[in-house]
């Protein structure tokens, strides 16, 4: 079967038109819906009962919460702090959907370039708008690095300009093909094993444990890639706002 | 020939790319290794950094690999 066939966007009902657009409710808003259901009800569940000595459940809430606001404090100081709100449910919100691509069966939401790029362009214009707001026209010292030769400062200034706002296009590429190429290896993986079992008969099912092995080891490192990928989402996010937050150097 | 033959080969040939972002992560991991294991209390408040610089040096493999899927599947 075709490997992108598990990207397909199915509707589920069809919620009404919005200038002869279709508004449908999709399997994708469905899995989406799942994931923030589970993140709020976890955490609303675990910090319910939240007492002094943690238990095991809320341990790990807090390991989480720990995790995210160590990586926000390198990554934009102390006073980044302000935007854990924004990081910590970008980041929950990654790895729940990344994590549940790899249930089998489940829609990968985030292998859609249209919800990583709208969750890119987010953090794009917080950067933008938070940073003028704050800072004001000094906010465009960021493309003006200071201790540079006046004669190359022009083409620096250019660089980095081209650097800023290619910026959003690589931030949701870099989810969006991640999971987009994991989850086709996977299944081009899977189907060697279907294609030596009907074409070779016997000798084809002892030779079909050679990509059966490959799919368990590419499945473990996709979970790697899951966690990783929600990291490295919520790691740019806190560096970019760095920007909004201290331009100029 | 047939042009849909060309559409292949440009896909082979986009993936040419992730070749040299290899290279790059290749780098980036052996030199933090080399340096990790030179001093290993300061590995640990340089991972931000590693995985700062693997994140942008694979965006440029992702940009290759996005040009051969579009190939492949899109044009």
């Amino acid at each position: 079967m075709d490997p992108i066939h598990q990207f397909e966007i199915k509707k589920l009902f069809v919620l009404g038109h919005i200038g002869g657009v279709e508004i449908a409710f999709t399997n994708s808003a469905l899995f989406m819906f799942a994931a923030v259901a589970i993140i709020i009800g976890g955490m609303v569940l675990v910090t319910a009962g939240a007492g002094n000595v943690p238990g095991r459940s809320q341990s790990l809430v807090e390991m989480i919460y720990d995790f995210v606001a160590d990586m926000l404090r390198q990554g934009a100081g102390e006073e980044g702090m302000r935007f854990f709100p924004l990081v910590f449910a970008l980041f929950s919100f990654i790895l729940v959907l990344n994590l549940f691509g790899l249930i089998p069966g489940f829609f990968t939401v985030t292998s859609h370039l249209v919800i990583t790029a709208t969750l890119a362009l987010i953090v794009f214009f917080t950067v933008i708008g938070y940073g003028i707001a704050k800072h004001g026209f000094r906010f465009f010292k960021i493309f003006v690095p200071s201790g540079i030769p006046i004669f190359i400062l022009p083409l620096v200034t250019l660089i980095e300009i081209i650097s800023f706002l290619s910026r959003p296009l690589s931030h949701s590429m870099r989810l969006f093909a991640n999971m987009l190429a994991g989850h086709i290896t996977l299944k081009v993986f899977a189907s060697f094993i279907g294609m030596l079992a009907t074409g070779l008969g016997v000798f084809g099912f002892l030779v079909g444990i050679l990509p059966l092995t490959m799919t368990v080891a590419l499945t473990a490192l996709e979970f790697l890639v899951a966690f990783l990928q929600a990291y490295v989402f919520a790691l740019l996010t806190s560096i970019y706002l760095n920007d909004a937050l201290h331009p100029g150097h | 020939m047939d042009p849909t033959f060309a559409k292949y080969i440009g896909a082979g040939l986009a993936c040419i790319g992730m070749g040299g972002a290899g290279v790059g992560v290749g780098t980036i991991f052996g030199n933090y290794l080399a340096a990790a294991i030179r001093n290993p209390s300061a590995a640990d408040g340089q991972f931000t950094r590693l995985i700062f610089g693997f994140a942008v040096t694979e965006a440029l493999a992702i940009f290759s690999l996005v040009i051969a899927m579009l190939l492949l599947f899109a044009v």
